[in-house]
């Protein structure tokens, strides 16, 4: 995206109105264009130089960056882009660009040579009478060539403009293609003659010109544009001639953009000559020249007609997704530089012809002029349409992602029963009667007296039943538990838990409190002091199923979510496990 | 044995106050200095004793100190060894060796006990006392001897100086005249032998973290947690299908000329993009497709005026490394386009390459994540509505949407998101509206419509992570503790 850097002052001056920074960042969010960066001519400076001193108070005035749409050339110079703010804030009507109705005998000309053919086939060109330049709109006339040469002219591959004070030249002009020892003259900035062949030679350590070189210079015949009098007015795409260069002082002002790309020639043309035509005696007029191929054919410049495009209003409502009606969207084109006239089509539906300026070379297709009929209307106006979709469980997802987590810190998952016996949510666990789980009525199985409180028995179990297994054992499961609950209708919850076990030779201790500190770190929770509820962090517990003086509790968010510990060996003892174990469980609801 | 030390320590303060001195302490009851000094160290950190230092300053003998000690001093060998008639330097530097009888002369003259002339050396005095030796045997016994005598003999290089340390010990609050050992783990054999109800434990420490678990991890931008697979999920959920994205080599066609890129186009330059010396040229392109393409560039049709440049085949024919996934949509649409239509939800993620410099936010090749959605009667309200959707499940709820310039969509959206983090709306992707120019040539119908969206992987990601230097997430220049440290990714949950 191409930046333009303008001064605020004059931008403002030029909008009639002054915006706060975050109120001009606003303006262009709406518009499509970007507030890239707020600094100072100084700043700029002392950043090319790679200075690193601070800025002074007294740092000249502000400069705003902003960054245009790649294809809108008519925002790469102040003149334009205030010309939109304006007519988009609903200012002023859209300017209708004029080419002066001037006598074919006074008609400026230019002759295109059959040799250019060999190296850049194309020349168009227009005149601007009457312009009074002061210094700012000087530079700004030349940024913007320097801009177009950068972007649309690809680095003047495709189009090269060059400028001239008309009064120091006369026509008709000439359209060349010379071997580069005929062309002499005295290039822009120096004060000596050169032959073409010296001065490509003499530009090699041009910093700013070395760049543009290789586009002529293995050519046999350089382009070059003479007057009558056989001055040299260019050398394009290279150096415009000393002798017809433009000042504060010119008033008419010759432009001609040679070009291998006749499309985008016509393009640059028209950019320049409208954005400065604002300052000509007659605003928005300009004079054409009659340019004449060597096959006798001629053409006239500047084109500036206006494209007529039908565009069904249809097509825009359908497009944005909001019924509007027509009048309204007249309008809102309005305030994008095009307008636009109803009427109806043959199948009596309403449609627009939209008239599109010549500074409008980005409007292509019908779909172009909705997207500014939805600009105008603002995106963020226009409602949503929510689409079909699924959403899965939070829970489970969770689960999964937390599964995933533990199994490559090298635990294998294992799946027991939800149900099980009194016993084993009690006297097995070395605690009093759990009052909180539910309770089974009647089972034919002796093993399912009650729903699982604790993923603890299912773990020990599991270990008892895996005695002959090589140490160390670790396993985790994932899986629900039910408690008692008066607060919900059936009186009983289900709660997502997570549980861990380590057997070896040595409980492990450790190692599980490392695979809990894995897990919260998993979870996105912070190692934290006691007290402190924006992370986790764990405290000494008395649970009777684990060993006292090696268990803690895990408080997350200030709530207690969960135990780890070594297993009480009288717990070992009744789950048949000769060999010491550490476990930890932690209610995985809390995370969510 | 260091239980044995421990016990006489422990035991001695029962009936005393005070072990005066470690060394002493050592000697006394036959164990090394070093061992005590470390028990009571230990006994000290269990608070059983109170260690105090103590520190002494003392002389010892250097080897040739040693030597003269046991022997005499060299100027007293070399007297003893002048008979009372005299002997000839030459004979007398025989008796004694070189190095005695060097520093014998010296001393000796000093201390006027013989004269030296050419021929003869002969006593001055008659009687001698070796006071070297008898100093060197006092300072051996850790007597006390003179400052002045000290100097000299430190001049001769004979004694130096030792700094000695040891404790004295009473005892401790906790003190006890037997120490439980505290156990560190619950083993196999305390299950067996049943001693675990004797285990005492050393207080745990509830204020560090444990041992760090050992394991494998997936790195934050593929792993199951994030950004990836969540992502696939997401579009899953959404009713999207994956395209085919394994084809990193494409051509230019693809990349661009289908999407009605125009050939001049900067992005086109090969500042920006890697075109391919091998293979360079594509070998294969839908011939009637092309001529569709080539005659949108040129001059337009289907409503629209073209771009009006000559259009090679050259420019399309030029290999690439895709530049974005849109290569794989356009094939895509382009299918869809030669059989009857039917609606479609695409999405891919995967790994697309620009000619950039690699700096702190930019990257030769990244991720990205594209979705679209190819039906009739789509409009901008479905774009939005989708993106809200979509990215509110990446835990981006808070959307706005700026006008924006993209040569194959129109309109185009540029998605910001409000970070409440930084407190300011960042961008997140880029959105639009496929042009007629780029849907038409491929064969779809008139009135279907594709609304497509497109972000980086990297960029969420260092968003949700904080992560201000991309290298340090991808690429060989990772931080390895930065993958293994990162949280799941808990997008929408």
């Amino acid at each position: 995206m191409p930046t333009v850097s303008v001064g605020r002052d004059r931008l403002f001056e030029a909008l009639g109105r002054t915006y706060t920074d975050e109120e001009f960042d606003e303006l262009c969010f709406k518009f499509g264009i970007e507030l890239d960066d707020i600094t100072t001519e100084k700043a700029i400076q002392r950043k090319e130089k790679h200075l690193d001193e601070e800025g002074t108070e007294d740092d000249g005035e502000t400069i705003y960056k902003i960054e245009v749409p790649a294809n809108r050339y008519d925002l790469l110079c102040l003149e334009g882009l205030a010309q939109a703010l304006r007519i988009f804030n609903g200012l002023d009507p859209i300017p209708t660009y004029k080419v002066a109705n001037i006598g074919k005998e006074s008609m400026l000309e230019m002759h295109v040579k059959t040799e250019t053919s060999k190296i850049r086939p194309y020349v168009v060109c227009a005149v601007l009478r009457g312009v009074t330049f002061d210094e700012a709109k000087y530079n700004s006339f030349i940024d913007l060539q320097d801009r177009l040469h950068q972007n649309i002219c690809r680095r003047r591959t495709l189009v090269a403009i060059g400028t001239h004070d008309l009064d120091t030249i006369e026509g008709p002009f000439t359209y060349e293609a010379l071997p580069p020892a005929e062309i002499n003259f005295v290039p822009l900035k120096q004060t000596r003659n050169f032959r073409a062949d010296e001065l490509m030679e003499f530009y090699k350590s041009d910093l700013k010109l070395k760049k543009f070189l290789h586009i002529i210079e293995n050519s046999p015949v350089y382009p070059v544009i003479y007057d009558c009098k056989r001055t040299v007015l260019s050398l394009p795409p290279i150096i415009n001639g000393a002798h017809s260069a433009i000042s504060l002082k010119t008033k008419n002002v010759f432009i001609e953009c040679t070009a291998t790309d006749l499309t985008k020639a016509n393009i640059v043309l028209n950019t320049m000559v409208t954005m400065f035509s604002v300052y000509c005696e007659r605003k928005f007029e300009v004079e054409p020249v009659k340019v004449t191929y060597s096959d006798g054919k001629s053409f006239v410049y500047p084109d500036l007609s206006i494209y007529n495009m039908n565009v069904p209003l249809s097509y825009i409502t359908g497009i944005i997704g909001v019924q509007l009606p027509e009048e309204k969207v007249a309008s809102l084109l309005h305030k994008m530089q095009l307008r636009a006239e109803k009427s109806l089509s043959e199948d009596k539906k309403v449609k627009f012809v939209v008239f599109v300026p010549p500074t409008r070379s980005d409007v292509l297709h019908p779909c172009d002029v909705a997207e500014d009929v939805a600009i105008a209307y603002g995106y963020n106006e226009i409602p949503k349409r929510k689409p079909a979709s699924l959403k899965p469980l939070p829970l489970s997802q969770f689960s999964d992602l937390i599964r995933t987590e533990i199994a490559m810190a090298g635990y294998t998952e294992v799946l027991t029963w939800i149900l099980c016996t009194k016993k084993e949510i009690s006297s097995m666990l070395n605690r009093e009667e759990d009052s909180s789980a539910a309770i089974i009525a009647d089972s034919r199985t002796s093993e399912f007296e009650v729903v699982r409180s604790t993923l603890m028995p299912g773990l020990l179990r599991t270990v008892g039943h895996n005695k002959d297994h090589s140490k160390p054992i670790k396993i985790f499961e994932v899986g629900d538990v039910v408690f008692l609950d008066a607060t919900n209708d059936v009186g009983a919850v289900n709660r997502r838990h997570l549980a861990a076990l380590y057997c070896g030779a040595t409980s492990g201790f450790e190692l599980i409190h490392g695979l809990l500190d894995k897990i919260m770190e998993a979870t996105g929770a912070n190692f934290v002091s006691p007290g402190n509820s924006s992370g986790y962090y764990i405290e000494k517990s008395e649970e009777p199923a684990l060993l006292q003086g090696r268990q803690a509790s895990v408080i997350y968010a200030g709530k207690r979510i969960g135990t780890f510990g070594i297993v009480h060996p009288k717990v070992l003892k009744e789950f048949d496990i000769p060999d010491p174990c550490s476990f930890l469980e932690l209610d995985m609801q809390t995370f969510l | 044995m260091a239980d044995e030390a421990e016990d006489a320590i422990l035991v001695y303060l029962k009936d005393n106050d005070e072990i005066s001195n470690s060394a002493n302490f050592a000697e006394e009851f036959g164990f090394s200095h070093d061992e005590i000094l470390n028990v009571i160290r230990r006994l000290n950190g269990f608070r059983f004793v109170e260690a105090q230092d103590i520190r002494k300053e003392r002389w010892v003998l250097t080897e040739e100190g040693k030597t003269y000690a046991a022997v005499g001093s060299p100027e007293f060998q070399l007297f003893s060894a002048v008979p009372t008639e005299g002997i000839a330097p030459e004979e007398l530097q025989k008796k004694l060796g070189p190095a005695v009888y060097k520093i014998g002369c010296q001393q000796a003259i000093k201390n006027k006990w013989v004269q030296m002339a050419k021929a003869q050396v002969s006593r001055k005095v008659e009687h001698a006392d070796d006071k070297v030796k008898d100093l060197l045997l006092r300072i051996q016994k850790d007597e006390v001897v003179n400052q002045e005598d000290i100097d000299a003999l430190k001049r001769r290089k004979l004694i130096i100086q030792q700094i000695w340390k040891g404790n004295s010990v009473r005892k401790g609050p906790e003190y006890a005249p037997k120490r439980k050992r505290a156990a560190t783990d619950l083993t196999r054999e305390n299950l067996q032998r049943g001693d675990w109800k004797e285990l005492e434990f050393k207080e745990y420490n509830f204020s560090a973290k444990g041992l760090p678990v050992e394991g494998g991890h997936l790195h934050p931008l593929l792993k199951a947690c994030f950004v990836r697979r969540q992502v696939q999920t997401i579009f899953l959920n959404m009713g999207f299908e994956e395209m085919p994205t394994n084809n990193y080599v494409e051509s230019s066609f693809w990349n661009f000329d289908a999407l009605f890129q125009p050939q001049q186009h900067p992005a086109r330059d090969s500042h920006d993009t890697f075109f391919l010396k091998v293979p360079s040229t594509t070998r294969m392109l839908p011939e009637d497709y092309v001529e569709r393409v080539k005659e949108i560039h040129e001059s337009g049709g289907y409503q629209s005026r073209g771009y009006g440049y000559d259009w090679k085949r050259e420019e399309a024919n030029k290999n690439l490394l895709r530049t974005h996934t849109t290569a794989v949509s356009s094939r895509m649409l382009y299918a869809l386009a030669q059989k009857p239509f039917a609606p479609k939800k695409y999405y891919s993620i995967d790994r697309v390459f620009r000619n950039e410099a690699v700096d702190r936010t930019h990257l030769a090749e990244f991720h990205q994540i594209e979705g679209l959605i190819c039906d009739r009667g789509l409009t901008l309200g479905d774009l939005i509505g989708v993106l809200h959707d979509f990215f509110s499940r990446l835990g981006m709820s808070k959307l706005r949407f700026k006008p924006a310039y993209n040569p194959y969509t129109e309109p185009s959206m540029e998605i910001f998101s409000y970070h409440e983090g930084f407190k300011k709306w960042v961008e997140v992707g880029n959105s639009g509206m496929f042009r007629p120019e780029m849907l038409l040539p491929m064969g779809l119908p008139e009135d279907v419509r594709v609304i497509a969206w497109g972000l980086s992987l990297e960029r969420p990601t260092m968003i949700l992570y904080g992560i201000d230097n991309i290298r340090d997430l991808f690429g060989p220049k990772v931080d390895l503790g930065l993958i293994k440290r990162n949280p799941i990714c808990r997008l929408g949950l």
